[in-house]
């Protein structure tokens, strides 16, 4: 089969390349091309690193790592509209219900999938084409990742906008993948937070009404109820299993570190990132704890760990290698404040309940300052100890 | 021309914060230009007439004096007129005394030329001021509150019974930024000249 693609492929090419029939395509037929199969073209001399994992190889495993949580929020998307039994399309109690979540929450999940990748790599391809750059392969990851942070009633015409604002305005403007300094995904998000608050919080956004539409069955998510002054109805371990209503695929603490497994295995999330970002909440949740002065504080420090989107934005989000910090050390402090603002942010202010979006996007914009700083710092402190050799001789 | 290749917003990038903090509305995005324009055109004017007599070591003060009394002038005759307009723009009418664009005008142009042109380049650049402020305002109030010079379009073109919401970031200012940074884009892309 592959065979057959490679001798289809070679034999389209000639029309696609300049001059040919198809020849303002080549961007989006060399896209296609290298997607399908690993260039063969290499670097013949010079130092380069020859790696067989190219962009879009290390992309898909962000996407294989994106898949348990993927799965669980499909899962759990029924799951939450089924322990309503008004809205629940299929039988109740029987013994393939489990499969009936699954199968609505993937037919829930598949329209806001759809739309986000149309809707990007549309713009994508668009703007490849106009300036005959290759097409980027960094679509593939945001493009998943935007509809499995939204509440599953966003109407998919806000999240088309909110696609198009975040890979126009948050990506291509900059000059395209690797050039943005904001995560799109997260740019797409507060997009949508900002513009359309009555469909991003609140306690009717999160559990579908019915298989269709926008509508939507009241249900408060953790953060929510503790944002309203109670105590959350779910325990840490529903939290830490993500059978509670939430963002589409960001309420499975479990789903979560299984894909940070597969990205810390293979090498492409950062491991200081990730730490750091829980050890930044944790002791922000700590110091709260210290304080003590109402009932978010008194909060046991590892819910904070649980609740939203604090597991998804560390795993996902905070170690994106374009917009983290570059440096290691500067790792540490862009993850360590990352997680010390979310907690803040939550905590402190109930107007906006999930910290982690703000606190990764104001990060995101100080990575550059903090890789400044410490390289900054590294070269004097190089400098100091030359001279001091020197003094010494 | 002060209101297209020389835009003082989109080329010299002054006068930027008032752009953000009068354009959710039309109505008072219109006033601001109107007002604006007329500041910057009169105290072109005058400090032209006074040119040769300002001690160039306190020229700065003497500006600030003239501006402020146009600016007083400007801000009663609002109150007067448009009562709820200026209520609406409160503190950004007198903060026209410390626009970068009035300013900016008097020392680059004022100071060394003629009254008459100093009058024009006053009301050219008052101009290209007022184009952004009307684009923003028009784009923002329409897509930000369904609105224009407060009557509701969207709602009588129906639109809401699509499903159709306003976006709440439009009447936000780091909006008015976005689509400040998108005029500049459209207008560098048809202008390679002002491309650095």
């Amino acid at each position: 089969m592959f065979d057959n693609l490679r001798t289809f492929i070679d034999k389209i090419k000639p029309t696609f390349v300049k001059g040919g029939k198809f020849g303002w395509l080549q961007s989006t037929f060399e896209a296609f091309e290298t997607f399908a199969f690993t260039p063969n073209t290499v670097t013949a001399r010079g130092s380069h690193v020859r790696d067989a994992v190219d962009m879009k190889r290390a992309m898909i495993t962000v996407v294989i790592a994106l898949v348990p949580a993927l799965l669980f929020g499909m899962w759990n998307i029924g799951y939450q509209t089924s322990l309503h039994a008004e809205a629940w399309p299929f039988e109740l109690g029987t013994a393939a219900s489990w499969w009936y979540c699954l199968w609505f929450g993937f037919l829930r999940m598949l329209p806001l999938i759809v739309v986000s990748y149309i809707v990007g790599l549309g713009i994508e391809f668009m703007f490849a084409q106009i300036r005959h750059h290759e097409v980027n392969e960094g679509y593939l990851v945001t493009g998943l990742i935007i509809p499995m942070i939204v509440p599953v009633t966003t109407p998919l015409w806000q999240l088309a906008l909110a696609v198009a604002f975040a890979v126009v305005i948050g990506k291509e403007v900059f000059g395209g993948s690797g050039m943005n300094f904001l995560n799109p995904a997260l740019v797409a998000r507060a997009f949508l937070f900002f513009s359309y608050p009555t469909h991003m919080s609140g306690d009717s956004v999160w559990i579908a009404a019915d298989l269709w539409g926008t509508d939507a069955i009241a249900g408060a998510t953790p953060m929510g109820q503790l944002a309203a002054g109670l105590s959350p109805s779910a325990s840490a371990l529903d939290m830490f299993i993500g059978t509670i209503p939430g963002s589409t695929c960001e309420t499975s603490v479990i789903a979560i570190l299984l894909g940070a497994i597969v990205l810390l295995v293979s090498g492409i999330g950062s491991w200081r990132v990730m730490l750091s970002v829980v050890l930044g909440g944790g002791l922000m949740g700590l110091l709260f704890n210290a304080i003590g002065a109402n009932a978010y504080m008194q909060l046991p420090f590892y819910y904070h760990f649980l609740m939203g989107g604090f597991a998804f934005g560390a795993v996902f989000m905070a170690t994106d290698p374009v917009t983290s910090a570059q440096t290691n050390t500067g790792k540490w402090i862009y993850g360590f404040l990352i997680g010390a603002f979310a907690v803040l942010l939550r905590v402190l202010n109930p107007a906006y309940p999930e910290g982690m979006m703000l606190s990764i996007l104001l990060m995101n914009c100080f990575a550059p300052l903090i890789d400044h700083l410490v390289v900054g710092r590294n070269i004097k402190m190089r400098e100091c100890r030359a001279v001091r050799k020197e003094v010494q001789q | 021309m002060p209101w297209s290749k020389n835009n003082p917003v989109t080329v010299q990038v002054l006068g930027i914060c008032s752009c953000l903090a009068v354009t959710a509305q039309l109505k008072p995005a219109v006033v601001m230009a109107i007002s604006v324009t007329v500041v910057v055109a009169l105290s072109n004017l005058i400090i032209s007439l006074m040119r040769n007599t300002i001690p160039p070591r306190i020229r700065i003060i003497v500006q600030l004096v003239v501006v402020s009394m146009l600016v007083v002038l400007v801000d009663q005759l609002l109150k007067a007129y448009v009562y709820d307009v200026s209520k609406q723009l409160s503190v950004f009418v007198g903060l026209i005394i410390t626009n970068c664009i009035v300013m900016g005008r008097l020392e680059a142009f004022a100071m060394s030329n003629p009254p008459l042109p100093s009058l024009c380049d006053g009301i050219g650049n008052g101009l290209g001021y007022s184009i952004i402020l009307i684009i923003l305002g028009f784009v923002r109030e329409l897509l930000g509150s369904g609105t224009l010079w407060g009557y509701p379009v969207m709602e009588s073109l129906g639109f809401y019974n699509f499903g159709y919401e306003n976006n709440g970031l439009m009447i936000m200012p780091p909006m008015a930024l976005i689509l400040v940074g998108i005029i500049i884009w459209i207008q560098r892309t048809r202008n390679k000249d002002l491309c650095e």
